[in-house]
C-alpha cells in the first residue's frame, strides 16, 4: 500500500450517492428516436459515413474519426438515417452541432462483432487503431479521445480512476462494483499498451463495495487499489495524480510529462469490451437522480437517447422552474431542452426539486472572507480574482493565473456571500480569449499590409530597372546601329519607309485597313468583355471594376464609330 | 417545457455573511461579559448606543447610496463595526462621542470608500482613531475596576450615557500608561507601588484579554478566520516584549505576558486584524500583516505617546495590505513543478 497524499483545498459537500448507488444498473429502454452528434469529444468533429434513407444496423460505423485526435460514432441500434442535420446538443449556451438522427426499427439488430480474444500478440498501433475505431473517449468528464491519450512513450505509471467524487453521480460506483472483472481487464489491455510498470488505482473511501469489488477482481495482481478520503475535487486527473504520487503535473504540462497515464475505470471496461468482445463504444451508464425522479438509480443508456425519454422512464415529474442538469451539482450544467441527446461523456442527468438545489439565493458584497482561495484545488485567490473579472482588468486576470482555473467550484460553493464566481471566471476567460483571437487577427494583417507594402515597393523598383535597362540597351543599340549604317542616311531611310506603306496601302485599299479595324477592336471587346465578368465573379473592388466597364464601353463606342464608317465607304460601290 | 438555465456550481454551503458577522458577535460575548465584571453596566451602555447610532447611519448610508436598507443591515456587519468601537471606547462615554465615531468609522470609513467589501481601512479603528484624535481626555479616562473601587449603577451609566455632568466615575491611569510613563522603578517596584496591576498585566485587564482570546479561539475552530494573523500578530509582540524586558529593570518595557494580556492585545489579535476586508488576502501575507501588526503595536506601547497602540498599528498595516499582497500571491498548482523543471 503506497502513501496517500494530499493536494490543497477541496471541499466535502453532501454525497447524496445513496439515493441512486442502492440498485444494480438496469437496461434504459430504445427510443423511437436516436440523436448522435458528430462531435461527442474533444477533437475534430467526425465525418458522416452514412447517407440519409440508408439502413444502418447497430454497431455500425456512422461517422469515422477525422483524424488522430477525434473519434468514430457507431449506430446504437438498428434503423433508417432520417436526417444529418443540426440539432441542439448538450452543451450549456444551447449550441446546435451536426446530429445524425436514426428512426430505430425495434429489432436492434446488431452487425457482427469481431472479437479479439488473443490481443496480446498485437502490435501496441494496432490496438491503438481498435480502440480508435471503436469511437472510444474518456468517459469521466472531458471526453479526450483515448487512443491519442494512450499513445505516449515513457509511461512507467497507469493510474485508474474511480474517484467519482461529485456529489450525486454512482455510475461508476456501479460499474466497479458490478463489472470488476471487465474493468481487469481493461486495465490489462491499457498496462500492455501504456508499457506502464506500476498500475495504481484511486476509489474514494465512500465507496466500500467497489474498493472490495475491485480489490477482489484484480488479487492476483501487483496493482494498488488506493482508498483516497472523500473530497471535492479528487477525481480532477491533476488531482488524483498528486494524491497518488505527491507530485503535480507542471502548469501547462500533461501528466505523461511525469510519465502517468490517467484513465477512467468507464474508459477501461469500454476498452475492455472493445478490444476483447469487438463492441464499439454505443452505450454508456448514466446516474438518473435528484428529487423530481421516481425511480432513481443507474442506468445503461444507448448513446444518442434524448434526455427526455430517460426521464420519463426514470418517473420524472418537472415542477416550476425546473433544472435539468448534465453532470453532477459542482460541474454540471443545466440541459436548454430536454430533448438533447445522452453523449459519451453524460454520466449523470440530474433533476432536483427548488428546496434541493435552490438557485434563487441573493448575492452580498465579497467581504474578502479568503474561504475560496483556502478551497481552491488550483491555489488561485478567487477572491482577488472576482475583483478584476468584475473590473475586466485582464492583465491583472493573467498575473492572478486566471487560466489555471479549473472550474470546479469550490469557491462558489464555499462564498458566504453566494456569489457567481465561476460565472464570473468563464465570461472573463471568454473575453480574453476573443481579444487574444483579435489580437492575433489584427497581428495578421498587418503583417499582411506590410508585406504588400515591401511588394509594391520591391515591384516598383524591380520596374525601374529594366525601364533603365531597356533605356540602356535601345541607346546602345542606336549607338550601334548608327555606327555600322556607315553613309546612309536615317532620315532618307524613314522618308522610303513612308512612301512604301502608302504604296502598300493604296494598293489594299482603305475599306480593308477599316475591316482589319473592326475585327481587331471586336477582338479587344471580346477580351474586355471577359475580363470584366471575371472580375466581378471573384468580387474585385469597385474602382477596378468602373475601370473596366468604362473601358468596354469606350471599345463599343470606337467598334460603332468604325462599322459606321465602313458602311459609308461601301455605300457608293453598291 | 421551459427549463431554467442557470450556472453551475448547483450546490452551496449553508454559510452566509450573516452567519459569519453573527458568529463573530457571539464570540464576543465571553468578553463582553468580562469587561461589564471589571467596569460596570457603562460597557453596555456604549454598545448600545454604538449600535444604535451605527444602524441609523448604515441606513442614511445606504438609503443615499440607492441600495437596499433592510437586506443591507441584516449582514450584520455595521452591528460587529459598532460594538469593536464601543469595546474600545472608555466605559461611561457619553453618546455624542460614540455617535462621532460610529458615524467616522461607518459613513467615512466604509461608505464613502463603496461599502461593505471596499474599505482599505479598518472602521472601527478610523472611528477609535479619529476620537482619540478629536478627544484626548475623553479617550483616556478609563474607569477604575470594580476590585479597586465602585462601579456605578445602572442609573449612573444611563445618566453618563446622555453627557450628563452629574455623574463622574472614579478614573485611573491603565497599567499600559503606568508601564509607559515609568521613570525609575523596577517593574516588581512598580508592581508594588499601584494597586491597578494584577498577577500578569492590569487588574481586570487580564480576564478581559482571556476572554476575547477565548471567544477568538472558538472562531478559530468554527474556521471563520486561519490562525496566521493572530498567530503573526501575538508571536511579534511576544518577541518584541521578551527582547526588550531588559531584566525587568527601570527600564523594561514589560514582560511578554504583561503585553499579550494588556490593553486590547486579543481584541485586536481576534476580532480587528481579522478583518479580511482591509487585511492582506494570503494565508502567507496574513501572517506578514499580523507579525508587523504586533511589531508597530509594541513600538507604540513603548515609546509612542498614546494609551494603546492597536488602533494605530492597524490602520498602518492597512495602508501596506495590498503591498503585501503583491508580493506573497500564493503559485498555482503545478508552478513548482514547471520551475524545478527549468
Amino acid at each position: 500500500m503506497s502513501a496517500i497524499y494530499s493536494f490543497h483545498g477541496g471541499i466535502h459537500p453532501e454525497e447524496h450517492k445513496s439515493e441512486s448507488n442502492t440498485s444494480s444498473i438496469q437496461a434504459a429502454p430504445l427510443p423511437s428516436y436516436l440523436i448522435l452528434p458528430v462531435s461527442q469529444h474533444i477533437g475534430a468533429p467526425a465525418k458522416p459515413a452514412v447517407s440519409v434513407g440508408q439502413r444502418v444496423l447497430k454497431g455500425e460505423l456512422i461517422a469515422h474519426a477525422d483524424g488522430p485526435l477525434s473519434a468514430a460514432v457507431h449506430a446504437s441500434s438498428s434503423g433508417y438515417i432520417v436526417a444529418i442535420e443540426p440539432q441542439i446538443v448538450a452543451h450549456p449556451s444551447g449550441l446546435s452541432d451536426t446530429c445524425i438522427i436514426i428512426e430505430t426499427d425495434g429489432r436492434d439488430e446488431a452487425m457482427p462483432a469481431t472479437p479479439h480474444p488473443n490481443w496480446q500478440s498485437y502490435e501496441i498501433s494496432e490496438l491503438l487503431g481498435l480502440i480508435r475505431d471503436q469511437g472510444i473517449t474518456g468517459l469521466g468528464g472531458a471526453g479526450f479521445p483515448s487512443a491519442y491519450k494512450l499513445n505516449s512513450d515513457g509511461i512507467h505509471t497507469l493510474i485508474i480512476n474511480g474517484v467519482e467524487c461529485e456529489p450525486y453521480i454512482t455510475a461508476d460506483d456501479r460499474l466497479m462494483r458490478e463489472r470488476s472483472d471487465l474493468l481487469g481487464q481493461g486495465i490489462n489491455i491499457l498496462q500492455h499498451i501504456t508499457g506502464a510498470q506500476q498500475v495504481l488505482i484511486g476509489i474514494e473511501d465512500n465507496k466500500p463495495e467497489a474498493i472490495k469489488a475491485v480489490g477482489t477482481a484484480c488479487e492476483d495482481r501487483d496493482w494498488t487499489v488506493a482508498s483516497i478520503p472523500t473530497k471535492y475535487p479528487s477525481g480532477g486527473e491533476k488531482q488524483l495524480i498528486e494524491l497518488l504520487t505527491g507530485k503535480q503535473v507542471p502548469r501547462r504540462g500533461i501528466p505523461a510529462d511525469l510519465g502517468i497515464v490517467c484513465q477512467n475505470v468507464a474508459t477501461a471496461v469500454a476498452i475492455a469490451q472493445a478490444v476483447l468482445e469487438g463492441q464499439p463504444l454505443i452505450s454508456r451508464i448514466t446516474t438518473l437522480t435528484g428529487e423530481r425522479i421516481a425511480n432513481k438509480g443507474n442506468y445503461e443508456v444507448r448513446l444518442g437517447t434524448p434526455v427526455e425519454h430517460l426521464l420519463q422512464h426514470g418517473g420524472y415529474t418537472p415542477e416550476q422552474s425546473q433544472k435539468v442538469i448534465m453532470g453532477g451539482p459542482l460541474m454540471g450544467f443545466t440541459l436548454p431542452d430536454p430533448r438533447v441527446p445522452i453523449v459519451k461523456t453524460t454520466n449523470c442527468i440530474l433533476a432536483p426539486s427548488k428546496t434541493e438545489l435552490a438557485s434563487d439565493t441573493q448575492s452580498q458584497p465579497c467581504i474578502r472572507c479568503g474561504h475560496c482561495a483556502d478551497v481552491c484545488p488550483a491555489s488561485l485567490l478567487p477572491q482577488q480574482l472576482y475583483w478584476y473579472a468584475k473590473s475586466q482588468n485582464h492583465e491583472q486576470l493573467n498575473a492572478h493565473n486566471l487560466a489555471d482555473c479549473i472550474e470546479c467550484g469550490a469557491c462558489a460553493y464555499v462564498c458566504p456571500s453566494a456569489l457567481p464566481l465561476v460565472q464570473f471566471y468563464r465570461a472573463a476567460k471568454a473575453e480574453i480569449k476573443e481579444k487574444s483571437i483579435e489580437q492575433r487577427q489584427a497581428d495578421i494583417a498587418k503583417t499582411r499590409f506590410e508585406a504588400r507594402l515591401a511588394r509594391l515597393e520591391r515591384d516598383a523598383a524591380e520596374r525601374e530597372a529594366t525601364r533603365a535597362a531597356r533605356k540602356a540597351e535601345a541607346k546602345a543599340k542606336a549607338e550601334q546601329d548608327s555606327r555600322f549604317a556607315g553613309e546612309e542616311d536615317p532620315v532618307q531611310a524613314a522618308i522610303e519607309r513612308a512612301k512604301a506603306k502608302k504604296a502598300r496601302l493604296q494598293q489594299n485599299g482603305e475599306p480593308n485597313s477599316l475591316h482589319s479595324k473592326i475585327e481587331e477592336l471586336t477582338a479587344k471587346l471580346e477580351r474586355a468583355k471577359f475580363g470584366l465578368e471575371r472580375a466581378h465573379m471573384s468580387g474585385k473592388e469597385e474602382k477596378v471594376l468602373t475601370a473596366l466597364s468604362a473601358s468596354v464601353q469606350r471599345l463599343e463606342r470606337l467598334l460603332a464609330s468604325a462599322q459606321a464608317k465602313q458602311e459609308q465607304a461601301q455605300e457608293p460601290s453598291e | 417545457m421551459m427549463l431554467q438555465q442557470v450556472s453551475s456550481p448547483h450546490l452551496r454551503a449553508a454559510r452566509s455573511t450573516d452567519e459569519i458577522m453573527l458568529r463573530v458577535l457571539l464570540a464576543l460575548v465571553p468578553g463582553i461579559i468580562a469587561m461589564a465584571h471589571f467596569f460596570g453596566p457603562g460597557v453596555f451602555t456604549n454598545i448600545i448606543v454604538a449600535c444604535v447610532s451605527a444602524a441609523l447611519c448604515e441606513s442614511l448610508c445606504l438609503s443615499m447610496r440607492d441600495r437596499p436598507v433592510l437586506s443591507s443591515l441584516k449582514d450584520y456587519s455595521a452591528v460587529v463595526t459598532a460594538v469593536l468601537l464601543a469595546l474600545a471606547l472608555p466605559p461611561y462615554s457619553p453618546w455624542w462621542l460614540i455617535a462621532i465615531g460610529t458615524i467616522a468609522a461607518i459613513g467615512l470609513a466604509k461608505h464613502v470608500f463603496g461599502g461593505l467589501g471596499n474599505n482599505p481601512f479598518n472602521p472601527a479603528m478610523v472611528g477609535y482613531v479619529v476620537l482619540l484624535i478629536s478627544f484626548p481626555v475623553h479617550m483616556t479616562q478609563w474607569t477604575a475596576p470594580s476590585s479597586l473601587a465602585t462601579i456605578p449603577g445602572i442609573l449612573d451609566s444611563v445618566l453618563a450615557a446622555m453627557g450628563s455632568e452629574a455623574y463622574d466615575a472614579v478614573t485611573m491611569a491603565t497599567p499600559l500608561d503606568l508601564m509607559r510613563q515609568n521613570d525609575g522603578l523596577m517593574v516588581s517596584a512598580l508592581w508594588q507601588q499601584y494597586p491597578q496591576f494584577g498577577r500578569f498585566s492590569g487588574v481586570g485587564w487580564e480576564w478581559i484579554n482571556l476572554a476575547f482570546l477565548a471567544g477568538g479561539v472558538w472562531l478559530l475552530q468554527q474556521k471563520i478566520f486561519t490562525w496566521h494573523a493572530p498567530m503573526g500578530m501575538l508571536t511579534t509582540l511576544g518577541l518584541m516584549s521578551a527582547l526588550f524586558y531588559d531584566g525587568g529593570s527601570s527600564a523594561s518595557g514589560g514582560s511578554p505576558l504583561f503585553h499579550w494580556l494588556s490593553g486590547a492585545t486579543m481584541l485586536g489579535a481576534f476580532f480587528i486584524i481579522t478583518d479580511p476586508v482591509s487585511g492582506a488576502t494570503s494565508n502567507l501575507g496574513r501572517l506578514i500583516f499580523g507579525a508587523l501588526v504586533g511589531l508597530l503595536v509594541y513600538c507604540i506601547r513603548v515609546w509612542g505617546s498614546y494609551p494603546d497602540a492597536v488602533a494605530f498599528a492597524v490602520l498602518m498595516m492597512n495602508f501596506a495590505a495590498p503591498f503585501i499582497d503583491y508580493y506573497t500571491q500564493p503559485k498555482p498548482y503545478g508552478q513548482q513543478a514547471r520551475d524545478s523543471e527549468k
